[in-house]
């Protein structure tokens, strides 16, 4: 269980993480700095096994992979929204970072809501009530599983 | 059942006989382009790694230009890993020659090829039959340790143009004019292929426009097929004048689109989406502070002459910085020699290095709070270009150098 931060339409890498902290030398130096202009609040209150849940062609923009890295590094579990744009989503597979594809949740819940999320059953649930996700492909869920795609370089 | 070119280019570098879209395949790639937006955390992961091995070292290429010059310390700690691994490792290294793409196109990019780029305009190939596509550092990092990548093979969308442009449009009007029509995700994950009897009427510095623009609607990538036209660029450019692919007549698009170049009116994008298209002539009394002509988008040699042609004899408006940046050096000695720089510097402009300057919003020419800038830079996200609160509006190199005259967004028949 984890609380939701609930976004928009059309949310894009530089409002996750703008380009003045991209040269940073590490991602743990450029996540005090995530969501900065979209929403000051959000580095103050996320907690590990917290949730975003947003509306179509999250992530548009850059390729920056610090984008879904900063997500990850503020404890970021997963992120719900109705559609993704194409980088990011690849990005976020091979950090490890579920992305799912919801086309319900979004319009029914809150920011703050306490979301639950099933993978392998492919459902989250927020106030007693299921919402069905998309299944994340097997080729991509796979990197997903052995904790994104670098984890198969080292075998 | 044909091939369309994205399927086509796949197929060659899964070394199969026939690659479908929808389908996943493993591929080896032509080019690994990856700047300092990244390349310093890509460094750190190889660094992690229990085997480090570079697959092929010939095919990277690896070039400084968004924060160029540098602008801080951190900065220069990062940038000082990338200069130093590249050396170490004998990759291809480009430091204040030019932004990653136009370097791409002028000296690296073949017809046929697949290319990674650790950059989303990596898009910019297709005019030269070349599909490149945007990754993160860690795809670009598994790439370069094993050679090799997996690829969603995608839908395209087809283009085809009649017509010419005229009447002032540009090929930055046209292309955002599609964006505006099919929206920031109308593209997500296709291959935008553009093609008819049209492209004749397209220089290579248009086509190059037209692909840059394309992964703003979502794409994949862009493609077109290489002709004359191509072919002579590659010519003068050291390269074999290769032939490219070209879709099948059978060949199975998701959607065709048929565009008439002579439509095309000039238009911008208005804050804060690169869809929130409208024609200049409905943007009214939109006082500006700054403008931008560069990027990859419209840097290059013909863009800095149609401004230079709109500004000569005149100057730019009081109070407005209006910053230039040619996309290489090619492109800026040329400038300098056809009296271009001349020009802009006569009219009161700032006339910058070749990076990607205003438009990367981090080092030169960030605009602070409340300000408009109007620039030829690729996107428009809120806050991009400086503070939160500031706003962009992108435009041809004729509409931001006319806005830079009058001091608000107008065409360039206005000046």
């Amino acid at each position: 269980m984890g609380k939701i931060f609930k976004y928009g339409k059309d949310v894009d890498t530089d409002q996750i993480i703008a380009s003045q902290y991209l040269l940073y030398p590490t991602i743990d130096e450029m996540k005090a700095h995530t969501f900065e202009s979209l929403d000051g609040d959000f580095i103050k209150k996320v907690q590990p096994g917290d949730f975003i849940v947003a509306d179509e062609n999250f992530g548009c923009g850059s390729s920056r992979e610090q984008a879904p890295a900063v997500l990850k590094a503020c404890g970021i579990k997963a992120v719900l929204a109705k559609s993704f744009a194409r980088i990011f989503y690849r990005n976020s597979i091979n950090l490890g970072v579920p992305v799912i594809v919801c086309s319900e949740v979004y319009d029914h819940v809150e920011r703050g809501d306490e979301l639950e999320l099933n993978m392998e059953e492919g459902y989250v649930e927020v106030k007693g009530v299921k919402y069905a996700c998309t299944k994340v492909p097997a080729y991509m869920k796979n990197i997903l599983d052995q904790g994104g795609l670098l984890a198969s370089l080292d075998k | 059942m044909g091939m369309t070119i994205a399927e086509k280019i796949i197929a060659r570098a899964a070394k199969v006989s026939e690659a479908r879209a929808g389908n996943i395949y493993v591929v080896e790639l032509d080019h690994l382009m990856s700047n300092d937006g990244t390349t310093h955390l890509t460094i750190d992961m190889y660094n992690k790694l229990k085997n480090r091995k570079i697959y092929d070292k010939s095919k990277l290429v690896w070039i400084v230009d968004h924060n160029v010059p540098c602008d801080s310390p951190k900065t220069a700690a990062s940038q000082k890993k990338m200069r130093d691994f590249a050396k170490e490792n004998g990759i291809t290294f480009h430091e204040g020659d030019g932004i990653c793409h136009e370097l791409m196109i002028e000296k690296y990019v073949n017809p046929k090829e697949l290319i990674f780029g650790a950059d989303s305009h990596t898009c910019s190939y297709g005019e030269l039959g070349a599909f490149g596509t945007g990754v993160g550092c860690t795809d670009y990092l598994y790439a370069m340790v094993t050679g090799k990548s997996w690829v969603l093979c995608p839908e395209t969308l087809r283009f085809n143009f009649t017509g010419a442009l005229q009447n002032g449009a540009t090929a930055r009007d046209l292309i955002l004019t599609i964006i505006g029509r099919i929206g920031a995700n109308g593209a997500n994950y296709k291959a935008m292929e553009f093609a008819g009897p049209g492209m004749k009427n397209l220089t290579m510095s248009d086509r190059i426009c037209i692909c840059n623009l394309c992964v703003e609607a979502g794409a994949k990538t862009a493609l077109m097929e290489v002709d004359d036209i191509a072919r002579a660029y590659l010519k003068e450019h050291g390269r074999e004048a290769a032939d490219g692919f070209v879709s099948d007549e059978d060949a199975v698009f998701e959607k065709v689109y048929d565009i008439d170049l002579s439509e095309i009116v000039p238009v911008v994008a208005k804050p804060h989406f690169v869809d929130n298209v409208s024609p200049v002539s409905e943007v009214e009394d939109v006082k500006i502070n700054e403008a931008f002509l560069g990027s990859c988008n419209n840097g290059r040699i013909e863009d800095l002459r149609l401004g230079a042609s709109i500004i000569k004899g005149k100057k730019v408006a009081e109070g407005v910085r209006f910053l230039v940046s040619p996309a290489s050096r090619d492109v800026y000695d040329q400038a300098m020699a056809e009296g271009i720089i001349e020009t802009f510097m006569d009219a009161g402009a700032i006339v910058v290095n070749p990076n990607c300057s205003v438009c990367w919003g981090s080092c030169q020419g960030v605009i602070g709070e409340g300000e408009v800038l109007i620039s030829t830079g690729t996107r428009n996200f809120k806050g991009r270009a400086g503070d939160k609160n500031s706003f962009v509006y992108l435009g041809s190199a004729a509409t931001v150098t006319a806005s830079a005259i009058a001091g608000k967004i107008v065409g360039a028949g206005e000046v």
